[in-house]
């Protein structure tokens, strides 16, 4: 079944283009990674999908249209838009019992749960926890809602690294199941790296890059080079060449040069990318400036 | 790099397919209003604060009443006046209160919301942006009216035990108090001037200050007087008149000029009062008003869907 549907999804800001009329879709169960430099359209794209903006083109979620029908929606959609936004008045105990209130699929009992595992008092108000405390609270309400679709943008930003792996090891071990599915924009690509199924590049408010992890593992081949065989690498049009310690590391697509792991093997040491690195030669050859093998 | 498939829980959740039962609008009003309770406490702290220092203050007061009393039996025709002052001017402090209280409260509504970014997460439940509105709406016409007449009527009861008391001990009988003073027209005629002049009567005021929270990207009470101020002046010196001045002060102040006539003075409470309910609503006031109060809480409604955090 399909989660999300976008044809030609468009949002403009006076003159700025936000979104330049993206097509997306989503099937269920998919993990989504959503990657692109600030000001890419990733927040505009998730807001359009919550209903929180107006939008032209045409945009589906679980079949509804999300601006027209939001208040519907939200009984199946979740989100979490940006880090602390939780009252900072609120007790945790006065946030569970209003989620339980007015959620009709939220399960206090398994929020409890998750909250049981922290050190978060159900007496603290919200300004009195660290950053990581309301960002655990926050994903404690949200995974006890038995929601459909579950939005996820920069969730992460300006926690430490044991919050941050501690908050995606809760999501896929506690919550995700594969009638469920998320779509998490984000920052810092490495912590999501290992989560998702899905892999989207938006920048200027279009999309670069589309495609499954199980193609990203298999499109995309990235070899540190023998330094005398550099010019050799370079003759096969590498997508992206990058200098780590001396040594020059070429990235391939290999669906789009004529060339095979076997001849690239001979090259130097072949592995997968990091999305990170991908990230940076789409980016880079998207703007122009650092055109592959160009040196 | 699947490695979620090893850690798929086993489907303890429900089938996501069965479409929730929604749940009933007046239980979403109920618990929308209860977290305006919980974020603004200063909903009924700044009204038990201000009954608490009447009290005191009276208290402090009991020590000449017994005098006065022996003093007042020789004066009879003053004596309800005088009696019935402190209990006047309680319920006088506690309706400034309440206008005080719900004009803070409504430029904070929708301002502080947006301001401290809370707003998408209550944006992430399914909670209107109608019956948020309204929730925030009912604090000033419904529940602030409510419970001013709650901690009037308890202060005054107190002041009343009290009082007793002090002239019990004194030698003196209190039945004067008693007699002189029929408190369940009082608090009737309070009730119906809280429910009127401070609610139905003042709604466009709170209403337009509600839209303003929601529209204002800073200083939100500015934004609010502005206009105001705008359209007052400009009348003043293009025809020379204060109508709508005049208009917005009565509105402002709880002032209906058609919730009753009054015996001798202006004041509510007063027992010579004769309450006109029936001229109160039919006037054409009141019902512009509440027309214009309407439009501005449907204006808010909207305003709230576009708007994202400051």
């Amino acid at each position: 079944m399909t989660v999300i549907e976008a044809r030609g999804l468009r949002k403009v800001f006076g003159s700025t283009i936000a979104l330049d009329g993206i097509d997306l879709r989503v099937e269920e169960g998919r993990i989504l990674g959503l990657i692109g430099p600030n000001g890419a359209g990733k927040t505009t794209a998730l807001n359009a999908i919550l209903g929180l903006t107006p939008y032209q083109g045409e945009l589906k979620v679980l079949g509804r249209d999300p601006w027209r029908e939001r208040d519907v929606l939200m009984r199946d959609v979740s989100f979490i838009a940006d880090v602390a936004v939780l009252p900072r008045w609120i007790r945790v105990s006065q946030a569970l019992d209003y989620v339980a209130g007015v959620h009709p699929r939220f399960d206090r009992a398994k929020a409890e749960g998750f909250l049981a595992k922290t050190t978060i008092k159900r007496g603290s108000r919200v300004r009195e926890l660290s950053k990581g405390m309301v960002a655990q609270l926050h994903l404690a309400l949200i995974m006890a809602i038995d929601a459909r679709l579950l939005v996820l943008d920069e969730p992460t930003l300006g926690l430490d690294i044991l919050y941050r792996k501690q908050f995606y090891d809760a999501l896929l071990n506690d919550y995700y199941d594969r009638s469920r599915t998320i779509v998490v924009t984000t920052h810092q690509v490495e912590d999501v790296e290992h989560v998702l199924t899905d892999l989207m590049f938006i920048n200027r408010g279009r999309i670069v890059l589309n495609c499954s992890m199980e193609e990203f593992e298999s499109r995309y081949v990235e070899v540190t080079v023998h330094p005398e065989r550099v010019e050799a690498g370079r003759a096969l049009k590498p997508m992206h060449e990058r200098q780590v310690l001396g040594r020059s590391i070429l990235l391939f697509d290999l669906t789009c040069s004529r060339v095979d792991r076997q001849q690239l093997a001979a090259l130097g040491d072949v592995r997968t990318p990091s999305i990170a690195d991908l990230f940076v030669a789409v980016m880079g050859n998207q703007t122009g400036t650092a055109q592959g093998g160009a040196r | 790099m699947n490695t979620q498939s090893n850690a798929l829980p086993e489907s303890s959740f429900g089938a996501p397919g069965i479409a929730p039962a929604a749940i009933p609008a007046s239980r979403l009003l109920y618990w929308s209003v209860r977290r305006e309770l919980w974020e603004n406490r200063s909903i009924y702290v700044a009204p038990l604060v201000v009954a608490g220092v009447i009290l005191s203050g009276f208290l402090i007061s009991t020590i000449g009443l017994a005098h006065r009393m022996r003093g007042l039996s020789l004066h009879a025709g003053h004596q309800v006046d005088t009696i019935a002052m402190p209990y006047d001017f309680a319920a006088g402090l506690l309706m400034a209160t309440l206008i005080l209280v719900s004009v803070f409260y409504c430029l904070d509504a929708l301002y502080g919301e947006r301001r401290d970014r809370s707003i998408l997460f209550w944006k992430s439940l399914p909670v209107s942006d109608l019956i948020t509105v309204l929730a925030k709406a009912s604090i000033p016409l419904i529940i602030l009216p409510l419970l001013t007449f709650v901690i009037t009527v308890a202060t005054q009861l107190i002041m009343l035990l009290v009082s007793s008391a002090v002239l019990s001990a004194s030698g003196q009988h209190p039945s004067t108090l008693w007699t002189q003073m029929s408190f369940l027209q009082m608090w009737w005629l309070l009730l119906y001037h809280l429910l009127t002049a401070h609610a139905l009567w003042p709604a466009p005021i709170y209403c337009w200050l509600l839209l303003v929270s929601g529209w204002a990207r800073r200083a939100p009470l500015l934004w609010a007087a502005i206009p105001l101020l705008a359209i007052g002046g400009v009348e003043k010196i293009v025809f020379h008149t204060t109508h709508f001045a005049a208009i917005v002060g009565s509105h402002f102040i709880g002032a209906a000029p058609v919730i009753a006539r009054t015996g001798r003075d202006m004041f509510p409470t007063d027992p010579m009062t004769h309450i006109t309910p029936g001229a109160f609503l039919g006037s054409p006031g009141l019902w512009i008003g509440l027309g214009v109060a309407a439009i501005f809480l449907a204006a808010a409604v909207r305003l709230r869907r576009y708007r994202e955090p400051i």
